[in-house]
Parts: structure tokens; sequence; C-alpha cells
């Protein structure tokens, strides 16, 4: 199976290179990257200064026609869904599409230093948790498992990149099964 | 995964328009765990509605056709219990609070922060749990009102449990007949227990034991300064009964006054407090019991007739226990049961005399004396089984007296009954079923002594 991933808005190609690493790691896929992003554009509103999530996952999946790929868009900008105030990323359950956002993630958006070691491991672990819902995987009550739901950024260096015992036999089965 | 205690996975259904917000918030509560649909209209809302089905529902205030205030009532009306969170596009804090007075759990404005609607729907989870388990507790309850404390299987007593079954459901006043230490206060509260109004309370007036000039504050309350000690302001039984059911014990003895009374708040359902003038509304149901004859009251002038058919819709007279003789066996292992492990004694059966002796014996004291005399046996009792020696029960019943006249019979009762308590004042009331005044007045008439 092949994971692609396209970077939207997002420069940092040290973050993307550890991210493909560590995806690759745990889904056993092999990775690739996307190039010639699509524009954002019709995906912005005003108002809410934001990207529609939903939006980019619909954009993410013209991109992709073979039914056993799946494709991660990894961005800076701010999303959200429209009844919610923001998400960290985005997913289809069991499906091929996912999106994360670094945008939230970054320490200085709460008056913070900086901390890129921080990021990269907050990204990380979004990137595993949205993947993994591609799969089919929902949201676990072990407060360490990786597909464990926080909606502080903080919270998220509370788990880890691992999944419990439990998500991690749900996820070899799942990915035996052919893609729905 | 999100389950609740009967591992049935929680369902939520939203209804919103916006295929956008719909879409959204069931793919939020389906990677939760949780079993999610939408519904875009009322329409489409109802048709998805079954008792039962969903345990909360996202309501969008502002729908097309029907809006989602009447969508509300719509679905209370078919599944009361279900939680419903109103979704609002704005903080229109009007409307949400119209929605919260209509029954609404919470309302969320769109868009909702995550953090905040994850919190919303644990607790309203949380709160759905308790409620279910205090319903179950309350049946639980209910239960060992209706299997442990009336225990009877002859047909006399299962004619009594029918007429149970057939009243309890009804709001019909009723009234319970039956000698000294029958039970008729648990058939009381087993007519409760069965019944719609069985959350709320049932209130207890022994009518035998009023204070003369203080059954008015006791049925009603009284204000504070209403007379000279009442320094603050007391709730009436009939005040605490509200929603539940009144149970006047022994109401052949009320005095006139009192009847009056009775007659007035059951007519009305409305009363004051004694030195107020608020009217209060109550509504209960009524339940009675009495050992005397109301009939020769009536007959004698000493029982309202008015009153008398207030009370009297639906009668059930519990047998004595001499009538219902198949029932003495099971009532005395019943008891000896119940009453061993709670005095921590060993005793577990009866010798076959025993059993003969308990058979036989009248019980003029009825259920109350027999429980009373295996509990007395289990405490002198020497060995794991009760024999003849244990029992408080005269030898010869049956030649108690050679004079058969009431009188008579009621002299040696007494005696008896005193001997066996050690000439305990109070217990030995409680087993005859009769206050201390009337045990102190009937020694001195019948000449008693140690």
């Amino acid at each position: 199976m092949k994971l692609y991933i396209l970077p939207l808005r997002f420069t940092d190609n040290n973050l993307l290179g550890e991210l493909s690493s560590i995806l690759s790691d745990v889904f056993k896929l092999t990775v690739s990257f996307l190039q010639e992003p699509f524009s954002l554009k019709e995906g912005y509103d005003p108002v809410r200064d934001q990207f529609n999530s939903t939006w980019i996952l619909s954009r993410l999946l013209e991109r992709v026609s073979d039914e056993s790929c799946k494709i991660l868009g990894v961005t800076s900008v701010d999303l959200y869904v429209p009844v919610l105030t923001f998400v960290f990323g985005e997913a289809q359950l069991e499906g091929k599409a996912a999106v994360v956002s670094s945008y939230r993630l970054r320490d200085e958006l709460y008056g913070l230093p900086k901390n890129p070691k921080r990021l990269k491991e907050r990204l990380q672990k979004e990137a595993i948790h949205e993947l993994a819902h591609t799969f089919g995987l929902i949201h676990c009550r072990e407060p360490e498992c990786v597909m464990h739901s926080y909606t502080y950024a903080e919270e998220i260096d509370f788990k880890s990149k691992d999944f419990c015992s439990t998500c991690s036999v749900l996820l070899d089965h799942k990915k035996k099964q052919p893609p729905s | 995964m999100n389950f609740n205690k009967n591992d049935k996975p929680i369902s939520i259904l939203v209804v919103d328009d916006e295929l956008s917000v719909r879409d959204s918030l069931t793919k939020w509560f389906t990677e939760d765990g949780y079993k999610a649909g939408g519904a875009a209209d009322a329409n489409e809302a109802l048709k998805k509605l079954q008792p039962g089905k969903w345990d909360i529902i996202f309501l969008d205030i502002k729908l097309p056709g029907m809006d989602g205030m009447e969508l509300q009532q719509r679905i209370k009306s078919i599944d009361p219990s279900v939680t419903i969170i109103m979704i609002t596009a704005y903080a229109s804090v009007d409307t949400a609070v119209k929605s919260l007075k209509e029954g609404a759990y919470d309302y969320v404005t769109k868009p909702v922060d995550p953090d905040y609607l994850s919190h919303l729907v644990a607790n309203a989870i949380k709160q759905r749990r308790l409620l279910s388990e205090n319903i179950q507790l309350k049946e639980r309850i209910q239960e060992l009102y209706e299997i442990d404390q009336i225990i009877g299987e002859s047909p006399a007593m299962l004619k009594v449990f029918d007429l149970i079954k057939t009243v309890a459901p009804t709001d019909t006043s009723v009234m319970i007949r039956g000698e000294s230490g029958t039970g008729k206060e648990l058939i009381a509260r087993a007519i409760h227990s069965n019944s719609a109004r069985r959350f709320f309370p049932i209130i207890t007036i022994n009518c035998g034991g009023l204070t003369e000039g203080l059954t008015e504050s006791e049925f009603f309350g009284h204000e504070k300064g209403a007379f000279t000690g009442a320094l603050y302001r007391r709730k009436g039984k009939f005040e605490m009964a509200n929603g539940g059911s009144i149970f006047l014990d022994e109401v052949g003895n009320i005095d006139a006054k009192a009847q009056t009374d009775l007659l007035r708040v059951i007519e009305t359902k409305q009363f004051t407090r004694v030195g107020g003038d608020e009217i209060i509304k109550v509504d209960f149901r009524l339940i009675c019991a009495t050992n005397r004859d109301l009939e020769l009251a009536l007959k004698e002038g000493k029982f309202r007739e008015d009153l008398y058919y207030r009370l009297n819709v639906f009668s059930i007279s519990i047998p004595p226990l001499r009538e219902r003789r198949t029932d003495i066996l099971l009532l005395c292992n019943y008891f000896l049961e119940k009453l061993a492990s709670s005095i921590n004694k060993p005793v577990t059966g009866f010798s076959s005399e025993a059993k003969e002796r308990l058979e036989t014996y009248d019980w003029p004291g009825n259920v109350r004396e027999l429980r009373n005399a295996i509990e007395r046996a289990i405490v002198v009792a020497k060995g794991s089984t009760i024999t003849v020696d244990d029992l408080p029960i005269p030898l010869t019943p049956k030649a108690v007296a050679q004079d058969h006249s009431l009188e008579a019979m009621e002299k040696a009762h007494i005696k008896n009954v005193l001997e066996q308590m050690g000439w305990n004042i109070t217990r030995s009331a409680e087993m005859l079923g009769i206050d201390r005044a009337t045990l102190y007045h009937k020694i001195k008439k019948y000449g008693l002594r140690k």
C-alpha cells in the first residue's frame, strides 16, 4: 500500500522528511511526496480566517485514483469544520484522505517560545491519528494511545505515538481488509 | 469506544438542515465511538425516531418547515427519555432558555469549541447513566416490596395480590380492611410501589395516634406563630405527599373534626396551613386502612357517611392468619431465614412438633405475632432447630379459657402476651397491635398482675 503526502503551504522539509519516515514505519507503507499543491483559496473563510478541512479533503481525493492508496495533506494553515471552532486535522473514516495542520500545534501560538522538537512530536502524533482514521480506527479511551482524542495542543503531549494493544490489533485487522 | 452500562453504544442523532454541520458532527461522534445518524429536517427526524432508539439528539433551532422548538416537543412526546441538545447559529439566549424550559438538556452555539462539545456529550451521557441507575434502583426497591415483604400462597392471599395488581395502576382510593397484625401497611406500600406515583413518597398518618388538637397541624402543617410553641413553619403530611400517596392507618379512629378536614381536602385537593391563608394545592392518592367496623360506626353516627363513601371506593380485605393456615409455615420459614441471619444465630429449621404447634395456633395477633414469636424462638433456641419449648405459644391454646366469651378470651390472650414479653408494656402492646395507653387500660380493666 502506498501513502502520498501533499504539502499544502507547508515549507519545513525537515519536518516532512521525519514525518514521512515515521508514517512509513508505523503503517508499513511506501511513502511518496506529491508535488503541485492545489490552491487553498476556495477553502478559505474570510470571516473565520480559517480553511475548511472538509473542502481540503475533497480536493485531496481528486489527486488519488488508486483505491489502495492513501493521501495525507500536511498544512500550516488553521483548519475548521463548520460546526467546530477549529480542528487539528480531519480524515475520512475508512477512506483514503486525511489532512493535518501544524497551525495550532505551535507553542508560540500560546505565548510560549518556539519549540521545534515539541512541534515535530505533536505533528507526528496527529498525522498518525488522522491516518489511522482512514483505516477505520476510532477514538480510544486509553489516555496514552495515539488514537485518544485531545482538544488542547498541550494535551497531545500526554499521549504517545504508539497504538494501545487493542488499537494495534484493530489496525492490523483493518489493514488486511480490502479497501471499502 | 463509548458504551453505556448495557454495553449498547450511545446513539446520537444530529438534526440540522446544513449538510456540512450534519456531516461534521456525525463524523465527529462516529470517530468518538458513538453510533451517529443525521436528519435534514423535522420529517426525516420523526421518521428516524422510535422510543429508545436515540440517546441524545442534537437539534438545530432553525429548521425549514417545523422549527426546532416545535420538533423538540414532538420528540419529547414520542420519547420523553431522550436527551436533547439544541444547536443555534447565533447566541439567541431567549430561544435557548425557552428550549431549556421545554426540557432541553443544554444548547450549543455554532461554531462550538471541540473541547466544550466533548465535555457536553460526556456530561449528558453521565446524566443519562445516573438517571437509568436511579430508575433501576427504584425498580429494585419496588421488587423488594413485592417479593420480599408480602408472603402468601393461599388462595385468599392470591386473591389479595390480584386485587393489588388491579387497583395499583389506577388512581382510585383504596380501603384496606383486616385485623391487627395482618400487614395492612405492607399492602398499602405495595399498591403505591406498583403505581405511577411510586417515584413520589407514600406518607403514613397513624390516625390512632393523633394528638387531639394537633390533628389539623399534622394534616396540613402550620405557619410560624400559628399557636404557642409554633416557632417555625411546618409542612403537613398532605403537603409532603404531593405527587405520591397518603396512607391513613386506623382511619376509623379519627374524630369528627378531623373527619370534616379530611373530607374537605379529599374533595378540593387543596388546603391552607394552620395560621396561614395561602392555598396549597396537592395531588395525592388516598389509601386507608382500618380494623374497625366502619359500617357499625356509620350506623352509630360516629363516622361520616360522605367520608365513608369517599374512602371506601375499592376495598381489599386481608384474611386473618387463622383463615389461611397454609401460609403459616411459609411465613415461619421466611421469618426464620430473615431473622436468623440478622440475629446471627445458626438456626435453620423447626422440629415437627414445633411446626404442628405453629400451624394449629390461632394467631390472634396475626403475622405480627407470628414474626415476634419466631424472633423470640430464634433468640432462645439452643441448637439449630426450633423446638416447641422455644415457642412462646400456650400449650393448650384452645383450652385457655373455659369461658368462651370474647372478653374472657381477650383477658387470657393479653395475660399470655404480657407473660411472654416479661411484662414489657411496649413490646406487649406492639405484639397486640394496640397502643400502650390502651394496654394499660385493659390491664386495669381485667385486674391483671405480674
